[in-house]
């Protein structure tokens, strides 16, 4: 990446700058993928960019940073998407 | 635009300091599938400058100013100014601020922009509250809702920000809602389609702020519009027009809901509810919502 020579502070632009939020998550979203219709709600509503949208418009969740809101779930009109508690606490 | 037409690429980028459910990383992703990368933001001290995470990263993959919180709109008319300069008219400067940032401490400074007719655009993502700060009213900060500094429910009803920034009479002014993707895309490419001032809101429904859960913030912004609370609309060449669902409620095809179907599910406005209902209080948010939709209607007229 190209760094920039100017006296004031910069910061550069990095995926994580606060490191693995998906270790925030109580609840995770668990994906089925044969109810999926493809609509991209959970893709366009997704806080985070932690709905990865592929070329044919299929998703996948990325568990590396879904910080478990739940939207996604709740924006799904086929209720492909549904919320499981992420481990005993 | 349908969703699907929407761009694949990502300016804020995951692994960020937001709350789950923020509508503030929500509104900047769609507000970005419309802008693209060529563009330099300007941020005053809110929320959004916590979400750009912190020193030596950020979470924001285009240039952005960080500014001082009365300063955005002033910042952004010297960006504006030194792009001018270099020749380089072809980039969005865009500042995105609070309500707080906005309505209140950064207002002399937006007047001031609009009224120097400055080519940028404004964007209030408004959370109705000073959150980044913990929760404190502003003047965005609905009659009745819980605060830390309105601790039995605000006072006074929010300042008119629409007709502020219309009495401007700057070419272009919209409000938005995260929950309408499509209509808040449109908005910011009309919006960046014209030269001169131009001034988008976006309703920005936040969980630990309206104490609602983080799973909730679509709905929160949808019931906004479908109450009338919160009209969807648009204002170019002295002309009003209203967008989605509020275009059906001003021309009489469907009804607006109660606006207690709206109150009901933020804890902030409890002290409705409980220990028992204030009818008063009620009373005096709905007739505020008629009111409202009374005083468009007499525009029209
Ligand atoms: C002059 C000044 N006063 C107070 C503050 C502290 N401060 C930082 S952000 C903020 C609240 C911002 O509220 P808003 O603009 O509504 O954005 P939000 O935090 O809700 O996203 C305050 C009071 C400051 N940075 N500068
Ligand atoms: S739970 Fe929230 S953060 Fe995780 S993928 Fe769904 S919408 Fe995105
Ligand atoms: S919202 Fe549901 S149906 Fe639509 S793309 Fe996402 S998972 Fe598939
Ligand atoms: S307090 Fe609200 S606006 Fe601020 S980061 Fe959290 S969810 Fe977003």
């Amino acid at each position: 990446m190209k760094k920039y020579d100017v006296v004031t502070t910069i910061s550069y632009p990095k995926k994580g700058a606060m490191g693995k939020t998906g270790s925030w998550r109580v609840f995770k979203p668990i994906l089925d993928k044969d109810k999926c219709i493809k609509c991209l709600r959970c893709w366009i509503f997704c806080p985070e960019g932690t709905i990865i949208r592929k070329k044919d418009d299929s998703v996948e969740i990325d568990y590396e940073y879904c910080k478990g809101c739940g939207v996604c779930a709740n924006v799904c009109p086929v209720k492909a998407i549904v919320m499981e508690r992420e481990a005993e606490i | 635009m349908a969703i699907k037409d929407m761009s694949l690429e990502e300016i804020v980028l995951s692994g960020n300091a937001a709350c789950p459910g923020c509508p503030s990383t929500m509104g900047l992703r769609i507000v970005f599938k419309a802008l693209g990368k060529k563009t330099i933001l300007v941020i005053p001290a809110c929320c959004t400058s916590v979400i750009e995470s912190l020193y030596p990263y950020t979470s924001f993959d285009v240039p952005v100013l960080n500014i001082a919180f009365e300063a955005a709109a002033a910042a952004a008319s010297g960006v504006v100014s030194a792009l001018r300069m270099q020749g380089r008219e072809d980039i969005n400067v865009v500042v995105w601020a609070g309500d707080g940032g906005t309505y209140d401490i950064g207002i002399q400074a937006m007047s001031g922009a609009f009224e120097r007719n400055t080519n940028f655009l404004y964007i209030c993502y408004n959370n109705q509250i000073y959150s980044n700060t913990g929760i404190q009213r502003s003047g965005a900060t609905p009659y009745a809702a819980w605060t830390t500094t309105t601790v039995g429910g605000k006072r006074e009803f929010s300042k008119d920000m629409g007709a502020i920034v219309r009495a401007h009479n700057i070419p272009y002014a919209a409000t938005a809602t995260v929950s309408y993707p499509e209509d808040l895309f449109r908005k910011v490419m009309k919006a960046k389609s014209i030269k001169g001032p131009k001034y988008i809101e976006i309703l920005a429904p936040c969980p630990p702020g309206w104490r609602f859960s983080m799973d909730k913030t679509v709905e929160m912004g949808k019931l906004a519009v479908e109450t009338g609370i919160w009209p969807l609309y648009e204002y170019e060449n002295d002309k009003m027009a209203f967008n989605g669902k509020s275009k059906l409620i001003f021309e009489g095809k469907i009804e607006r809901k109660p606006v207690e179907e709206w109150l009901k599910l933020q804890g902030r406005f409890s002290n409705l509810f409980k220990p028992q209902r204030d009818e008063e209080r009620l009373r005096r948010i709905q007739e505020y919502v008629d009111h409202m939709w009374e005083r468009f209607k007499q525009c029209r007229d």
